[in-house]
């Protein structure tokens, strides 16, 4: 379980700190699927940072089965909105990364992930040859192949075609539905927060907070074009309209 | 799917034809196109007694001579002692200037206190270095050695220090999420993000040891391809001269080849222009 308490964190900026996160506070449960969706600068990818420990400079309580965060580790895994893959190593070699492929037991796993992203054919391929999509599947998979508690996913299909977006879309509720792990998934795309999350949870900048958690409660797998999913939309896309008013004066309470 | 590579396979076919028909040459010609011309035109002209014999011997005496040396074994003695001479500097300096560039590459503290005092050395011409290892170490094998050695460790030393600098911090995030070893870290990420750098100054380096290896033979030494020149201007062998010429011609067009066969298997992975 992921537990979120009062966290603050501010950067130095030439012309003065700059509140990045206001007062974040958040239960995340073991397995589940939650999206944040918010404008830039809302802190989002901060968030997910500091969940990650790659950002340790915050204040406040963040803490991974009643265990600080103190720094990065496998079992956070993260996906970048780049695949971020070693231009060097080809597919299998890339989801092993520091872990010997000539063990039969990591060897199995990797075969089994390539099989799971579908990536069937493509083991021996380097990165400059894969499309976009396939290297973010390749991503995905050297994350999944260390067992992460969370996987932590920060606009990952953002650079992704529609069709390609909406097929990782699919693979990645597959691959949640299969592993059970907890997925922490970062977008600005409405669309994409709702068919995901479990909860989408709604942020703004200024400081970056929190507005709002939104449960969706629709069986997977969803449909797009649903009557249900159309309001649960735009339910959530009213909350956006209304932060576009002037704030409320209890907003500030975080400064 | 089919379709589609058909289509492109057949246009390419095409295309190629159209080239061939144009040029009318296989790829690999192209290089000997000139030196054959040339060849041609200097031949000609000392049939024709243009130029002096003694000043530029004709492309059949030279190969007559060159064809005589390999005959009698002097030329495979003389190109054993240079290579080993080469090849002994190139391995000493170039070996240190991997380890160090790695190593002031790595760490701040490293580049601030070495990297300076190699940045004023470096503009030291090695020339002027001559006279002092002749003091210091007389004109035998180890002050050539370590004049072959000082010139091929600044390059592979200055692009080692690059190319660990060009490791992307992108993917040195990364490996801090999968959680690499500090070994891991340099074996698995700094070395080969370096290579390209380290293999073009791989080929630098034995350029330069080709250069000094030259000038140290003809410094004074009893066999080697410097000194077979050198001994052969003073009777005024000019095809010998030549001969020497040639060989370090051949002798560093293939150190080169070599490098670059290793460049091509090792950066099948790079994804750059390839023009």
């Amino acid at each position: 379980m992921l537990n979120i308490e009062r966290l603050n964190k501010t950067f130095a900026a030439p012309a003065g700190p700059i509140v990045a996160l206001s007062n974040i506070r958040l239960q995340v449960e073991q397995g589940q699927f939650i999206t944040f969706i918010g404008p830039s600068g809302c802190g989002k990818s901060t968030l997910l940072k500091i969940v990650a420990g790659i950002d340790t400079a915050y204040e406040g309580k963040v803490e991974l089965n009643g265990k600080a965060i103190t720094g990065p580790g496998v079992d956070k895994g993260f996906i970048f909105q780049e695949p971020r893959l070693f231009p060097w190593l080809n597919v299998e070699k890339n989801i092993a990364a520091n872990l010997p492929l000539n063990n039969p037991q990591i060897r199995r796993q990797v075969d089994e992930l390539i099989e799971l992203v579908r990536l069937k054919g493509f083991e021996k391929a380097y990165p400059k040859e894969l499309s976009g999509g396939m290297a973010q599947r390749v991503a995905i998979a050297r994350a999944l192949l260390r067992k992460p508690e969370i996987l932590l996913l920060d606009e990952p299909f953002g650079a992704l075609d529609a069709f390609t977006r909406a097929h990782l879309q699919e693979v990645l509720l597959d691959i949640w539905q299969n592993s059970k792990t907890t997925m922490l998934f970062v977008t600005h795309d409405l669309d994409e927060a709702v068919f995901l999350g479990e909860k989408v949870v709604i942020m703004n900048p200024r400081p970056g907070h929190i507005r709002n958690v939104i449960d969706i409660d629709l069986p997977y797998p969803r449909k797009r074009v649903g009557h249900s999913f159309q309001e649960l939309r735009t339910r959530v896309l009213s909350e956006f309209e209304k932060v576009e008013q002037p704030p409320l004066v209890d907003q500030g309470a975080g400064i | 799917m089919s379709d589609v590579t058909l289509v492109s396979k057949a246009g390419k076919k095409k295309a190629s034809i159209g080239k061939a028909r144009r040029a009318g040459l296989p790829n690999w010609l192209y290089g000997w196109v000139l030196p054959v011309i040339v060849l041609a035109l200097w031949e000609a002209a000392s049939a024709l007694g243009l130029v002096s014999d003694s000043a530029l011997p004709a492309p059949s005496k030279i190969a007559k001579a060159f064809w005589q040396l390999a005959l009698t074994g002097a030329l495979a003695d003389h190109v054993t002692s240079s290579a080993i001479r080469a090849g002994g500097g190139f391995l000493l300096g170039g070996a240190t200037g991997l380890l160090l560039g790695i190593f002031t590459g790595l760490g701040k503290w490293a580049e601030k206190t070495l990297d300076p005092t190699i940045q004023m050395l470096r503009t030291v011409p090695l020339l002027t270095l001559i006279p002092l290892f002749i003091l210091w170490f007389g004109v035998g094998e180890f002050s050539k050695v370590l004049l072959i050695a000082l010139g091929s460790f600044f390059p592979l030393y200055f692009h080692t220090h690059l190319g660990v600098r060009s490791a992307d911090r992108k993917l040195y995030e990364v490996t801090r999420i999968l959680q690499y070893s500090k070994l891991h870290l340099l074996t698995k990420l700094i070395i080969p993000a370096a290579l390209p750098n380290i293999l073009l100054g791989i080929r630098l380096s034995v350029g330069a040891s080709w250069l000094l290896l030259a000038v140290a033979e003809m410094m004074g030494a009893s066999a080697g391809v410097g000194y077979m020149i050198q001994d052969a201007r003073v009777y005024a062998q000019t095809d010998i001269v030549f001969v020497g010429i040639i060989l370090f011609a051949l002798v560093g067009k293939l150190s080169d080849s070599v490098v670059r066969l290793v460049e091509k298997r090792c950066l099948r992975w790079n994804n750059s222009y390839k023009g």
